[in-house]
């Protein structure tokens, strides 16, 4: 395991251990409240696995109230507080503390209305994100952001992360498909937040929370929007010999004012894994693969599809297939939603990054990943959503070989500080959690921190929730609070005045 | 108020602001002013005026990403976005008319993104703040900080776009933002059912709307209020007019007009607008321009859930003479004007709105009024304490736009 420094553990806290989980047991009774080592060894890590930690004691409210109780009683108490939903978060969101309740929402797995005529729907947060969409196919509706852990993560966990998928540039991330939410503060409070129409009131605590990491509050009901169905989708797959001509189609087709459902691009290495694991008859030798998804009413679809064709074939494609049925499609992206697993069967293990790059430098960005493989030794396949500009490459490394996890994290890092150097950010949809965490200042100087930490402060002054994720350095809100002003005079007094 | 401050770039923005957190003097913060008279008057020493913050910063069409000093005017944005057959796909709207401000187009991007105001579109392409991917802004400490970025896909951090997003400038002075653009539709049409009540009118929105996909947007305007329209099928209606708009390709606008007039001719009589007159009709009702006069009228507006529209201003109504309504949203937005009266029948108002989740804003009132009421939805204990947090944090000497949005904050 790699070097992180996380909060000091709270030794008083971890000498009443015994009588925290007796209090506890009292606010959850029955099988809510996990104390034995093998049980809670389940949850010491999350999708992030190089990070491990076995937590204090793990909670499993299924209520409101009860959640509400717990964190008073944890507040109370001055204990951590880690929420949790069905951890497959891969920036170690939900990694616990040593001296840290964890808190699984595991059981607020509910669909509680479905309202066709505003077009959302009310979950609990632990409903997976399938599920919704499978709630309401049958109407003719589904959800949007669809992110690769779909059949397992939960909406609790993608508000808490601001999930994307392959589809953000049309429908957007998660943040832009929520109405509303309750949630509970650390002091136990219960919060509603907007609800089935369209613009909450007051300050944005909607937009605030999404992408929080569960560092403000724990959301325990979600108010989600929900989209109709397109009559029609259809894929192309195109193949081309450079990712310069693959990533110039992109821009034409933006370009040409064609919002594409989705583009994804894939690299040689990341074609043949995903070819070889899935069988999605990919073409082979080309060095970059483009799916690009076209929805909507059938005439649309096929105007919109012999325009992209035009415009792939102008930027001299070498193959070019369009689906022909259902089953088609979903090969085309059966391929590309495989990827991981797929890179997973040709290495021991992988690192996955996650930066966004303004999308015109793909292709210097590529090369200068390219020259960090040779530097660290260490091969990588490159996976992009296209059209947002958002790249995970996978670096392959094998844990077991002596220091190879190292450079795989040296490697994963440069690789991001290049895309912020290029103009782009440090995560698109994973979350900064630990493991981005001490990168946070390459974008962002101290106002800026500070500035972020000052909402932390607004919803959790004793910074109890979630401690140790998001920010390299964790200020007391005391301090944060203070006013440094220097009286006198305007020090530039040339503003003009009026 | 007896001096303003125009700051010349961002720099002079944190030292004025700086400067005037040190003293204690309270500060207006004005984009171009526009929508001044929106919320609780600000009593200040100083107006912070960014209009001389001007100018596109960055814009990549096909990158659909454009950065602007926040005080650039929507005109120069607008301009340049149609020169490249881009657009604001939330529809920003020009209350220009409606708050009695001059001239039209002067509002700047800051301001729009300062009050979140989204048009006609909301419902299908999403909000203001939906758009806003990046910032720099100085709060209420005089320091300048900054949030976000130039791409679509970013979770480094809390969404402080969003935080500042509808914040009216009472936490940060926004001195530049970077928004996303979309293309502009190749077509737009629009079809009218004339005849309707608002109850009828609101379930056949949000019928169509769940149906049809190629609606970008559905309202409904009451009669006598289509008589004031500029474009002549509407005006001479003299009748309720609801209204649709396609939008897409070509093909797939001429598709959906089928499949939505099919449906429609069962509702009532049917008109068709082709895109010029659709063009203006939506900006009318984007604009608010069927309430516009006579100015002295007070106007709310209301956030609901679009089923419940019509339910709302019925039990409104039915409590209050001579009110007018229109409808945006299917019904999730409804511009509502009500005779002058000192309690600007906000309790009527507001406990028809709360039934439904939903909430009332006094968009327009004379001063004193807005002084007395409170012009935005009243806060629930919890929110409310989490707002009074953050503008402490923010603005710990409280000198941006004081008691804008609440008193005492």
């Amino acid at each position: 395991m790699s070097t992180l420094t996380m909060p000091p553990a709270d030794r008083g806290v971890l000498e009443r251990r015994v009588q925290i989980a007796r209090d506890l047991q009292a606010i959850v009774p029955g099988e809510g409240v996990i104390t034995d080592e093998v049980r809670l060894k389940v949850y010491e890590s999350d999708g992030l696995t190089a990070y491990r930690q076995v937590p204090m004691l793990a909670v499993l409210p299924s209520t409101t109230a009860e959640v509400s109780a717990v964190l008073k009683y944890c507040h109370e108490n001055g204990i951590k507080v880690v929420p949790r939903g069905a951890g497959t978060s891969l920036s170690g969101g939900a990694l616990p503390l040593e001296d840290g309740v964890l808190l699984g929402l595991a059981k607020f797995n509910r669909i509680l209305d479905i309202d066709l005529d505003n077009r959302c729907a009310v979950v609990e947060p632990g409903v997976t994100n399938l599920a919704i969409t499978e709630a309401v196919e049958g109407d003719g509706f589904y959800y949007a952001p669809d992110p690769s852990s779909q059949i397992a993560c939960t909406i609790g966990g993608n508000v808490a992360e601001n999930s994307g998928g392959v589809h953000c540039l049309k429908y957007g991330l998660t943040t832009n498909n929520i109405l509303g939410l309750e949630m509970v503060l650390i002091t136990g409070e219960v919060i509603r937040i907007g609800g089935r129409h369209l613009d909450a009131d007051g300050y944005d605590l909607l937009g605030l929370m999404t992408g929080s990491e569960g560092l403000l509050g724990v959301i325990t009901e979600v108010t989600v929007r929900i989209l109709q169905k397109p009559e029609i989708a259809r894929a192309l797959l195109i193949g081309f010999e450079t990712s310069e001509q693959a990533g110039r189609c992109v821009a034409d087709i933006i370009g040409r004012g064609i919002i594409a459902a989705g583009m994804e691009m894939m690299d040689k290495l990341a074609i043949h894994a995903a070819d070889d694991f899935a069988q999605a008859d990919y073409p082979r030798d080309v060095e970059a693969l483009l799916i690009v998804e076209l929805d909507g009413s059938l005439p649309e679809v096929e105007h919109l599809v012999e325009q992209v064709t035009k415009i792939a074939t102008k930027n001299e494609a070498r193959t070019l297939r369009v689906s022909r049925s259902e089953k088609e499609r979903l090969l085309f992206w059966a391929g590309r939603k495989a990827a991981f697993p797929a890179i997973g069967r040709i290495s021991p293990d992988y690192y996955c990054m996650d930066g966004t790059i303004p999308r015109h430098r793909l292709p210097e960005v590529l090369a200068q990943i390219r020259k960090l493989s040779k530097k660290y030794g260490l091969r990588v396949a490159n996976v992009f959503h296209a059209g947002d500009g958002n790249l995970h490459p996978l670096i392959l490394y094998d844990a077991n070989t002596k220091d190879e996890l190292e450079r795989a994290e040296a490697f994963g890092a440069d690789i991001l500080k290049l895309c912020v150097a290029v103009g782009g950010v440090l995560t698109g949809e994973h979350g900064v959690g630990v493991e981005k965490r001490d990168l946070m200042s390459t974008m962002f100087n101290d106002h800026d921190l500070k500035h972020q930490q000052r909402v932390k402060c607004a919803f959790d002054p004793k910074g109890l929730l979630n401690p140790g994720k998001v920010f390299p350095v964790l200020h007391r809100c005391a301090e944060l609070g203070r006013m440094h002003v220097h009286k006198g005079s305007l020090a530039f007094p040339d503003i003009p005045r009026f | 108020m007896d001096s303003g401050l125009r700051p010349q770039d961002e720099r002079h923005v944190a030292e004025a602001v700086a400067w005037a957190a040190s003293g204690n003097n309270s500060l207006t913060i004005l984009g171009r002013g526009t929508k001044r008279s929106v919320g609780r008057p600000v009593d200040s020493e100083y107006s912070l005026d960014l209009s001389a913050l001007d100018g596109i910063t960055l814009y990549e069409p096909e990158e659909l990403v454009l950065g602007a000093h926040a005080g650039t005017a929507m005109k120069t944005i607008t301009e340049a976005l149609e020169k490249n057959r881009q657009q604001l796909a939330f529809e920003p709207a020009d209350l220009s008319a409606l708050l009695g401000a001059r001239p039209r187009g002067a509002g700047s991007i800051g301001g729009i993104l300062a009050a979140n105001l989204s048009g006609p579109r909301r419902i299908r392409a999403g909000a203001a703040r939906d758009f806003f991917l990046g910032v720099r802004a100085v709060s209420g400490r005089g320091e300048l900080f900054k949030s976000g970025g130039r791409v679509v896909k970013n979770v480094t951090g809390y969404d402080m776009c969003k935080g500042l997003a509808g914040s009216w400038g009472t936490l940060a002075v926004l001195t530049h933002v970077t928004i996303k653009v979309m293309p502009a539709p190749e077509t737009s049409v629009s079809l009218i059912v004339g005849g309707l009540d608002d109850e009828a009118a609101v379930a056949l929105m949000c019928e169509v709307i769940r149906t049809v996909h190629e609606v970008s947007a559905a309202a409904h305007v009451q009669q006598p209020l289509t008589g004031r329209s500029k474009v002549a099928q509407v005006s001479a209606l003299e009748a309720a007019a609801t209204v649709f708009r396609l939008e897409g390709v070509g093909p797939s606008v001429r598709h959906g007009t089928k499949k939505l007039e099919a449906r429609l001719r069962k509702a009532g009589a049917l008109e068709t607008l082709a895109s010029r007159a659709s063009l203006k009709l939506w900006r009318e009702i984007r604009d608010v321009h069927f309430l516009a006069r006579p100015g002295d009228r007070l106007v709310w507006k209301l956030s609901v859930p679009p089923a419940c529209g019509a339910a709302v201003v019925g039990e409104i109504s039915s409590a209050l003479a001579d009110t007018q309504a229109l409808f945006d949203w299917a019904g999730g937005l409804v511009w509502l004007s009500v005779p002058r009266d000192p309690s600007a029948h906000a309790g009527v108002i507001r406990k028809a709105v709360a039934a439904t989740g939903g909430h009332a804003t006094l968009f327009r009132a004379p001063a004193n009024m807005r002084s007395a009421l409170e012009v935005f939805p009243p806060l629930a204990p919890g929110a409310d304490l989490l707002a009074r947090r953050l503008k402490s944090g923010f603005d710990p000497n409280n000198i941006l736009n004081f008691g804008r949005m609440y008193a005492g904050m």
